[in-house]
């Protein structure tokens, strides 16, 4: 996603509010399960892996290293589209900006970054980390 | 209880056209119902039982039991994308054993190509029910660039490469040139792909599968009704199907859900994938086919790019021969879902009705798979055992 592009507003639920207000305050949260101890994105009440519905919010270090990416060279502006796998162990999609699509790797560090679309929420993306 | 050969393929019809602009989409599902019941050997009055996705109007079944004047006891609307159909197939099975309906009708049609829908680029809506869209919408995810993923990290994990991704296209482009309806019957070579503009990394023009209109239908009866018909029955000797999803974000993008639904119908036919004389196997792109080759067992993982090398794909010259027709990749990928056109090739395969450039001499044991919605995040896949007369 290019500094050029607009920063989109993401679609909201009552189960999802608390991600979005703590983009703004840059926190990038992920689920917990407080029964099997393991976490889970996207984010959700219920537990994915053990079905335990006693789920609670978690802030990522919002490191992870690329999982996989793909530039979508057709688009009007070519952007790039990746799984980052975070340091708790849950991969998310996302673009990697602010770099040189094609010095991307897999493996590679990075780190998340939040663009405002000031309309009360902030949209995370990852950057390579220098 | 098994349902090895419970029910029948009894009649097929793939629509001739891939551009459809003066046609409306309930006349297309129309179309091909009347192509399959008559290549049967039935009539719209006897089905009482009516199989279509979300590519059907309206709330499905119910819309097009009115539109085609069925007079149906058993409808299911199923929605797992492009393999719906071999969905359908096997929930039709089940239903004609369990007496619930005697002649079942599966239809599907599109028209993407003439509405000049942009299927692999342009970012897929999600309404705001959807519980991963505000996780997924705002980054652009689109068809290419989800499939593009999961080919990089095949490449990543067991050196695939572009080279061996093109000689999917290959095989199906030579193929794809004794069928007069193919969108695409040029013959391609591995640098004609490989040269072919990017379109998301690492997948070229040439990876990606057509966009056309049209459609397909696929009738099945029950024993009784088989025995009354003149046309050669097509045994239904395996089924199974299974969801892949995102797994709570731990991830695995290197494989598909025909990891679990290959084995339910290699089981439930008896049979391994050695026995198998020629494959249908959904094309969206050619890493679909390379992942779903290695999870069906024709090859360990990662060896896929080894084993679809050097024409092995191709008829009468390698060992799995596989979409004669020329496949999603050159002949037809109707409303962007290749699954009835997968059950279609791979009956004509068992009748001996396939291109004679094409046919795969004494071909008995086929199989049918469906790959639907992404392998970048969740799908629906679903296999077929089919079998001739004599297997």
């Amino acid at each position: 996603m290019s500094e050029a592009m607009k920063v989109p507003v993401p679609m909201i639920n009552e189960e999802t509010k608390p991600f979005w207000e703590a983009t703004i305050l840059k926190k990038f949260l992920i689920k917990h399960c407080k029964d099997c101890d393991r976490h889970h994105f996207y984010p959700r009440s219920k537990c994915p892996h053990c079905h335990s519905l006693d789920t609670r919010w978690v802030e990522a270090s919002g490191k992870g290293e690329i999982y996989t990416h793909s530039t979508l060279r057709k688009a009007k502006v070519p952007f790039t589209l990746a799984y980052v796998t975070l340091e708790e162990g849950v991969s998310v999609l996302t673009n990697i900006i602010d770099c040189d699509p094609d010095s991307l790797f897999i493996g590679q560090q990075v780190e998340v970054v939040f663009r405002d679309n000031g309309q009360g929420s902030a949209i995370p993306y990852f950057t390579p980390i220098n | 209880m098994t349902l090895n050969s419970k029910a029948f393929i009894a009649g097929i019809f793939e629509h001739p056209l891939r551009l459809a602009p003066e046609k409306s989409l309930p006349q297309l599902h129309a179309e091909v119902a009347k192509g399959a019941l008559d290549d049967a050997g039935l009539s719209f009055s006897d089905v009482d039982g009516y199989f279509c996705a979300g590519d059907a109007p309206g709330m499905g079944a119910i819309n097009m039991a009115e539109y085609l004047g069925l007079d149906l006891r058993y409808t299911d609307s199923t929605e797992t994308g492009g393999s719906s159909p071999v969905v359908h197939v096997g929930h039709a099975v089940a239903a004609i054993a369990a007496g619930k309906c005697n002649v079942a009708l599966i239809t599907l049609a599109g028209k993407p190509r003439s509405s000049g829908q942009a299927t692999g680029t342009a970012p897929r809506t999600m309404g705001s029910s959807i519980p991963e869209s505000g996780f997924e919408a705002p980054y652009g995810p689109t068809t290419s660039n989800m499939y593009g993923m999961a080919a990089m990290r095949h490449m990543h994990e067991y050196g695939t490469t572009s080279e061996q991704l093109a000689w999917v296209k290959v095989a199906a482009s030579t193929h794809a040139q004794y069928n007069p309806n193919a969108l695409l019957q040029d013959v391609v070579t591995v640098e004609d792909v490989v040269n072919s503009p990017m379109i998301s990394d690492p997948l070229h023009r040439l990876d990606c599968c057509v966009i056309t209109d049209g459609g397909g239908a696929v009738v099945i009866v029950s024993p009784e009704i088989a025995k009354t018909l003149n046309r050669t029955q097509v045994k239904i000797l395996g089924h199974g199907e299974a969801p892949k999803h995102l797994n709570g974000g731990l991830i695995d993008l290197t494989y598909t859900g025909a990891k679990w639904s290959g084995p339910l119908a290699f089981d439930e036919a008896g049979i391994t994938p050695a026995d198998i004389d020629y494959a249908s196997i959904y094309d969206s792109f050619t890493i679909t086919v390379l992942e779903t080759i290695e999870d069906l067992g024709f090859c360990d993982k990662g060896e896929g790019g080894k084993f679809v090398m050097d024409g092995n794909l191709i008829s009468g010259v390698g060992k799995l021969p596989f979409n004669t027709d020329g496949g999603g990749l050159c002949n037809n990928h109707p409303a962007n879902r290749g699954g009835v056109t997968k059950i279609i090739e791979a009956v004509r395969q068992l009748r001996g009705e396939a291109h004679e450039k094409v046919q795969v001499p004494n071909c008995q044991l086929v199989l049918a798979h469906g790959t639907g919605g992404s392998i970048g995040t969740r799908m629906g896949s679903a296999t077929l055992i089919l079998g001739g007369e004599d297997a």
